[in-house]
């Protein structure tokens, strides 16, 4: 309909709905009305559910409606239409109070079915940890040494329209969830710092991440696929910024992805032991800074007054080191919103940042900070 | 002098006649009604594209909890007050309030109240921005310090909702004149009275949570903070508890509005008066019980679901047998459609689809998938926009030839429901769509599948907007002068209010007057 529309106000090379016929180009499916039907049974089920109570309420919207424009139509003053006076009937009241009720009592019998389904989190043959925080997910894979943070992979210009928009704009991260297809995985959900929703449509699976609850869920997949969504509880400034990927693979693609990660592990921890350049140092740093720091602080690292202290010309990146050491592995003892880093980036990652931090934006401490230097400080505490 | 207003701004500050109270109320209501539509239109207009065009996300933030805060306690509540204030006495054939002096006080704390709330836009670390539910800890631990003048200025509208409320119910249970039994009251003081006790009942349950949040924040108490040994959704169980019977507070005078204009313009008595009345009362009982389907995703226990699911979807029954009430009076009556009957009919249509979409929601296994997207958005702004709304325009078209004597202009009144009624589906219909799609509520920046949908929702809520310019110029065009209305006004309409001449005077039935 409205690509006819489209055409109408067609400019050479851009049209009104410019996004829209972006996202045609990359082949997003556009003008979508209805739930998914998902790809795991739990998903279908609560497809089925919602088409039934969907179409039982046309069903009596089409009734009520129809008799209402009837009597608007033919029941006019206009036409001179008499008006009937009657004005009461117990029988007609009792009627209209009991065939609904009946009505709901059948609506309830699949509803509290497939809530018994969904429920049953019992007998997984997996289980991983989701916690949320201030805006990036960390997936935990319970019983492995497997353990990283998610975080959106858009890159800023696209948000910012300097650049033209991906076709998984906003709904892309650097490392997805990745799962065995056809297991029952069950997901412990927390958060760490406000209540965050953990949600993929294709999966039905949407479950509040409250600190200091564990929530349980769970899913069986049943085709390999990425499936994306997003955070469904408002968690402050990038609410809208926090997606989730999860890829499904068969099992023994998982097995070795699995195996690689937790080697990578170990090798990051390696290099631990490892000294770098300043160079090497601050080149990593900016990419930690952006994808770490960069939502609050600011990619030019003036924060934003009131909110978010400024990095540039700050007094713990211009100060003492262990001072700010301690700010980025401990967290602010003021603000909450500062979260402790030390557990969620690598030793590497944090040396380099810091040193990025030290340096960047006009400040001119000219020092380096290795990783060893974190795990001095950290093994002092 | 004994017996007229002061002169000048004096008359205004002093009244305690509910007439003028009632007048200040509206257009408080309207000035409120027209800063929070603002907000929606810089939500809507940051929203008509992917990517940031027009705020950053903090400020967006800002607005969608500003716009729900300003339009649930600033809008809707105080005009139903408003209403209230003018109709009642006249329709039990009182002379005023029952308690005039802290009618004044009721009103003219409202004011401040929201000068507070606004002026927290111009704090450092901007106005809150944790949604108008405001969640804890994103509302304490993690809020901006301008989050203390939010709760005062909740605490400040709880309690002119609470004299409010206390006004109301002492003038209905006192004030009646003779013979005007409970069963014979115009079922806008029976809804009324009911919404009355449900306020009672539960704006101190949001000042407790306000001032747990206070406690919170500045001294050191953990309520709410996982960390100190509290619970985080006790916040949302506390705050749901106010919040549904909230909800129902910004429809039950609706209802009653609704049930006074069809039966004058349908030409035929209101069908099943006394199912009416036991139908809100169910209403209001069952709105305590089913807080938590505002909840379903945090991880109740299972038995808690199926118990709010049910209760939930037992509402339907109580709201069917109004709407089917409503159709019923209009069945085989002699329909004329003014502005009020217009504003009524879609009323009842946009509701009913609202409900729909309710029963929908309170599936909980269907809500899972539904939850916090912008189905629920559309769900809450089909009740309460032609719900709340289009029955307060609907109030005002009816009774504003009795307020002022004149008549409106009937084709600026067409012309203002039509830009009202396609503007509003324009917005909110398509909202379904991308909720069912899978767009998430509350964020300034979408995936490109959800750009179509966005865009045309935010075109209409610009016409929606351009339609209230017309109501705002009609009224003020009809207080001003116009075409003088009659006593009755319209063809035989039922209630005491027009057996008073147009304009009613400045006091009303000093002495009682006969019901028959």
């Amino acid at each position: 309909m409205l690509r006819g529309f489209n055409r109408l106000f067609a400019l050479p090379g851009t049209t009104v709905f410019a996004h829209s016929a972006l996202a045609e180009e990359q082949g997003v499916e556009r003008w979508g009305v209805n739930m998914t039907q998902g790809v795991t049974e739990v998903a279908q089920t609560t497809y089925n559910l919602h088409m039934l109570i969907f179409w039982i309420c046309v069903v009596i919207g089409v009734v009520v409606f129809g008799v209402m424009f009837y009597s608007m139509w033919r029941h006019r003053k206009s036409k001179g239409y008499k008006a009937a006076q009657f004005h009461e009937s117990t029988a007609v009241e009792l009627a209209w109070t009991i065939v609904p009720t009946i009505i709901l009592i059948l609506m309830a019998i699949p509803a509290t079915k497939t809530l018994y389904d969904i429920y049953d989190t019992q007998e997984a043959d997996l289980d991983i940890m989701i916690t949320g925080y201030q805006w990036k997910w960390k997936y935990d894979y319970l019983g492995s040494e497997v353990s990283f943070f998610s975080n959106l992979s858009t890159p800023r210009t696209q948000i910012d329209n300097q650049q033209p928009k991906s076709a998984n704009y906003l709904l892309e991260v650097d490392e997805p969830l990745v799962v065995p297809v056809g297991k029952k995985i069950r997901f412990l959900i927390t958060a760490n710092d406000v209540i965050h929703a953990w949600w993929v449509p294709e999966l039905a699976v949407k479950k509040d991440a409250i600190p200091g609850f564990i929530n349980e869920s769970w899913t069986r997949i049943d085709e390999p696929g990425l499936y994306r969504g997003q955070c469904a509880e408002l968690c402050g400034k990038d609410h809208g910024f926090m997606p989730i990927v999860v890829k499904a693979v068969p099992q023994a693609e998982y097995d070795s992805w699995l195996g690689e990660r937790a080697e990578s592990t170990a090798k990051m921890k390696a290099l631990t032991e490892k000294t770098f350049t300043f160079d090497e140092l601050f080149a990593q740093g900016e990419k930690v800074y952006n994808r770490a720091c960069a939502a609050c602080h600011q990619p030019n690292g003036q924060g934003v007054p009131g909110v978010f202290p400024a990095i540039a010309g700050s007094k713990v990146a211009m100060g003492p080191l262990d001072a700010h050491l301690s700010m980025v592995i401990h967290g602010s003892p003021n603000n909450p919103a500062m979260q402790a880093f030390g557990p969620q980036l690598s030793e590497v990652d944090l040396a380099a940042v810091i040193t990025y931090q030290r340096n960047a934006f006009g400040n001119d401490m000219g020092d380096t900070v290795q990783p060893i230097d974190i795990l001095n400080f950290k093994n002092k505490q | 002098m004994a017996h007229g207003p002061q002169p000048g701004f004096k008359r205004w500050l002093y009244t305690t006649n509910h007439k003028d109270i009632g007048s200040m109320y509206l257009w408080f209501s309207f000035a409120m009604f027209l800063l929070g539509g603002c907000m929606a239109l810089v939500i809507r207009a940051e929203l008509f594209e992917p990517g940031l065009q027009i705020v950053q996300p903090e400020f967006f933030n800002q607005m969608t909890t500003m716009h729900g805060l300003i339009m649930v306690f600033g809008a809707v509540m105080p005009a139903f007050v408003g209403l209230a204030n003018w109709m009642i006495p006249m329709m039990i054939g009182a002379p005023d309030m029952a308690l005039p002096r802290m009618n004044n006080w009721s009103f003219w704390i409202l004011p401040f109240a929201f000068a507070m709330l606004v002026s927290t836009l111009f704090m450092e670390g901007g106005a809150p921005n944790f949604g108008w539910t405001f969640y804890a800890p994103l509302s304490t631990e993690y809020a901006p310090p301008s989050v203390t003048f939010f709760i005062f200025s909740i605490h400040i509208m709880g309690a002119s909702s609470i004299m409010g409320a206390i006004n109301i119910i002492a003038t209905i249970l006192n004030m009646r004149a003779p013979g005007m039994t409970l069963m014979k009251m115009p079922l806008f003081v029976w809804t009324w009275l009911i919404t009355a006790y449900l306020l009672i009942a539960v704006m101190p349950v949001l000042a407790g949570v306000v001032t747990m949040m206070l406690m919170d924040i500045h001294f050191g108490t953990s309520f709410f903070s996982a960390a100190g040994g509290g619970d985080p959704v006790l916040f949302q169980h506390v705050f749901w508890f106010f919040g549904h019977p909230e909800v129902y507070i910004m429809i039950l005078p609706a209802f009653g509005i609704v049930s006074a204009i069809i039966p004058t313009f349908a030409r035929k008595p209101l069908f099943g008066y006394s199912s009416m009345v036991y139908a809100t009362a169910s209403i209001a009982f069952l709105s305590f019980i089913v807080w938590a389907h505002h909840m379903f995703t945090v991880g109740m226990p299972i038995a808690g679901e199926l118990f709010f699911m049910y209760a939930t979807m037992l509402i339907a029954v109580p709201t069917g047998v109004k709407v089917f009430n409503w159709v019923t009076t209009m069945f085989r009556g002699a329909m004329s459609f003014e502005t009020p009957m217009l504003f009524s009919i879609a009323f009842v249509i946009l509701f009913t689809i609202g409900g729909f979409s309710g029963l929908m929601l309170a599936i909980a296994p269907a809500d899972f998938q539904y939850h916090d997207t912008y189905f629920v958005v559309a769900h809450f702004h089909y009740v309460l926009v032609p719900g709340a709304i289009f029955s307060i325009t609907a109030g005002v078209y009816y009774w504003l030839p009795k307020w002022t004597g004149n008549m409106y202009n009937e084709s600026m009144g067409k012309v203002h429901f039509w830009l009202a009624f396609i503007g509003l589906n324009v917005t909110f219909f398509p909202m379904h769509f991308v909720g069912l799609a899978g767009m998430p509520r509350r964020i300034p920046d979408y995936a490109l599948q959800f750009a179509d949908f966005n865009q045309i929702a935010s075109v209409g809520a610009f016409l929606f907007g351009a339609a209230q310019i017309v109501f705002l110029f009609n009224v003020i065009r009809t207080v001003q002068g116009g075409s003088k209305a009659s006593d009755e006004v319209w063809d035989n309409p039922e209630g005491l209010e027009w057996t008073v001449p147009s304009p009613a005077p400045y006091h009303t039935f000093s002495t009682p007057p006969a019901v028959r």
